[in-house]
């Protein structure tokens, strides 16, 4: 598999140290294990894991705004959409990723097209709704001081569903995050990788700096979305103070 | 056209353009009757015309093929001589300003946003559009800090008077307004509805006006235009000919039978005293009556009469006497009128 990132380049062969010289078989945490790991494995991993993420939910975007945009207009294609990505979702995640391993190998392409497919349902259906709850004033008022079809989509519709498609976002993000955690167990690639290691280990220390680093990168992610939810839609909280 | 309206885009002034409506008729696909029977009138330019009658009476039909928000099948509909179909809709559309019951202000967009957005698109300069945005505020009476709010801060007055200057904001020759003023409270109406006759007075614009109270038609309309179930045209006139003399039951009864009452509201104390007994200026026998002033409405003078008990009032002028009013002058003011 060949990518843009050279971080997601599938690693030829990583063994992972389970044993540092400070640290004891049986310890619950070693720190020197982490800071000697970080700069081989765990770093890496983390950044991989960004980079899985950020591809799903940019192609599941891309995907469900056109989706959206095609379908408001066109209930059956909306209902038939829906349909779609609900079916998607019901499918056991690792199961996804197993189904296409035929297809497509033990590879990034194979994560990305479960990681994609799950963020569809949350994303379609939130853009969808976001578009149809245009206020319906809003929009006569355009038609009549002389806005065209497309320019009421791109200057009315569109911005007015950000508050719902971004809600759709945070969602997603973090669910894709906790799902490729799972998606290692396709590819060695992301959190899950070190996770998937130490499974097999007594050896606690992977798996716990795995595992929290997995929850952090999701909190952070919350957060950052959040904060450009506030930067786009700064018309949700203007309130009367008079 | 006073100096706060800057001139068009074309660099020429924008006179209001006459509208005229030639036995347009407008069909809903499944239905019966037609929403529009036949209609023909002429709203001249610089006029206000109101459109009143019951639900499914086709006003707001008729309002709506105007900018052609609804198209109609037969007949046709000039604004300044130019058919309306011969014009791209959408700049027929800038031509005209828009102003609906629910305003339909943009919400994501701040006030200066949403007063500029045809400006705009017409390619207005950023400076242009500031400036013009300011004026606009000043001729509605919102303080210019309000451009850079957002209409969820605004109140319902607050944010209809937004609705005005959006409308207004390229100068247009006409507008349309649907029941502008019907969703706000009673207070907030009459105040809003005072500033729209003052500022029509000081931009010319041929309004087509939308409601269904008769009293905001008589208060607003130069003419009045009643229509019935089935979109037929009931009478068209002035308010006065509508009060005076009603063309059918129909009319009669939908402007009310307190019509009497109405057209003393249409007329102001300055003109009967003007109009009145020379000798009734002289030295007055009703020195103790009650004082009404030269601008308010002949009601204004027969209510201060009957709540004072006295025989006359006295009319007023920035504190100048101008002279007496009995009731049967009043009542001989409003029959001699209608003759």
């Amino acid at each position: 598999m060949t990518t843009a990132a050279g971080a997601l380049d599938l690693p030829t062969q990583v063994i992972p140290i389970f044993e540092g010289p400070q640290c004891a078989p049986d310890q619950l945490f070693c720190w020197d294990w982490f800071t000697t790991n970080w700069p081989t494995i765990l770093g890496p991993s983390l950044v991989q894991h960004v980079y899985i993420t950020l591809i799903a939910v940019v192609i599941g975007l891309v995907i469900s705004l056109a989706a959206a945009l095609f379908a408001f207009s066109r209930s059956w294609f909306a209902s038939g959409f829906l349909g779609f990505s609900t079916f998607l979702y019901t499918i056991p995640s690792l199961a996804f990723f197993l189904m296409f391993v035929p297809i497509t190998g033990l590879s990034l392409t194979t994560i990305e097209i479960g990681l994609t497919s799950y963020t569809l349902l949350l994303l379609f259906r939130n853009s969808l709704t976001g578009l149809r709850t245009v206020p319906r004033s809003a929009v006569e008022a355009a038609e009549g001081m002389g806005l065209t079809p497309n320019q009421i989509l791109f200057r009315i519709r569109l911005p007015l569903a950000l508050p719902s498609i971004m809600a759709g976002i945070r969602v997603s993000v973090v669910t894709v995050i906790s799902l490729a955690t799972v998606a290692a167990s396709v590819a060695p690639l992301g959190l899950g990788k070190p996770i998937f290691d130490a499974i097999h280990t007594v050896f606690s220390t992977e798996l716990i700096s795995a595992g929290v680093l997995t929850i952090l990168v999701a909190l952070v992610a919350d957060v950052l979305v959040v904060g450009l939810q506030r930067l786009v839609t700064p018309w949700t909280r203007a309130r009367r103070t008079s | 056209m006073s100096e706060t309206t800057p001139t068009s885009r074309t660099g020429t002034e924008r006179p209001a353009a006459d509208i005229v409506f030639d036995h347009v008729t407008k069909r809903y696909p499944g239905q019966q009757t037609p929403a529009l029977d036949d209609l023909s009138m002429t709203v001249p330019a610089g006029e206000t015309c109101c459109l009143v009658g019951p639900s499914g009476g086709g006003k707001t039909t008729a309002m709506k093929l105007v900018n052609r928000l609804i198209d109609f099948e037969s007949g046709d509909i000039t604004i300044g001589g130019q058919s309306i179909r011969s014009v791209d809709v959408t700049t027929l559309r800038r031509d005209i300003g828009y102003v609906i019951q629910q305003v339909g202000l943009f919400p994501h967009m701040t006030i200066a946003g949403n007063i500029g957005v045809i400006p705009g698109l017409l390619g207005w300069s950023r400076d242009r559009i500031k400036k013009r945005t300011d004026e606009l505020l000043d001729l509605v009476r919102l303080d210019r800090s309000f451009a850079s709010r957002y209409p969820a801060q605004l109140s319902g007055g607050q944010q209809q008077r937004v609705g005005l200057a959006r409308a207004l904001a390229v100068d247009p020759p006409v507008m349309l307004m649907d029941e502008p003023f019907g969703a706000l409270d009673p207070i907030t109406r009459t105040e809003i509805q005072d500033e729209f006759l003052n500022l029509e007075s000081e931009i010319s614009k041929t309004v087509i006006f939308v409601t269904h109270d008769i009293d905001e038609a008589i208060k607003m309309g130069d003419r009045i235009a009643v229509l019935r179930q089935g979109g037929v045209l009931a009478q068209y006139g002035t308010a006065d000919e509508l009060l005076a003399h009603p063309a059918d039951e129909y009319v009669a009864d939908f402007v009310g039978a307190d019509r009497g009452l109405k057209r003393l509201s249409l007329r102001r104390m300055r003109e009967v005293v003007a109009g009145g007994d020379g000798a009734s200026n002289g030295a007055s026998p009703y020195a103790d009556a009650p004082s009404v002033d030269a601008d308010a409405t002949l009601r204004i003078g027969l209510s201060t009469l009957f709540a004072s008990g006295a025989p006359a009032v006295q009319v007023t002028d920035g504190g100048r006497l101008l002279g007496t009013v009995t009731l049967d002058q009043l009542q001989d003011a409003v029959a001699g009128s209608s003759s």
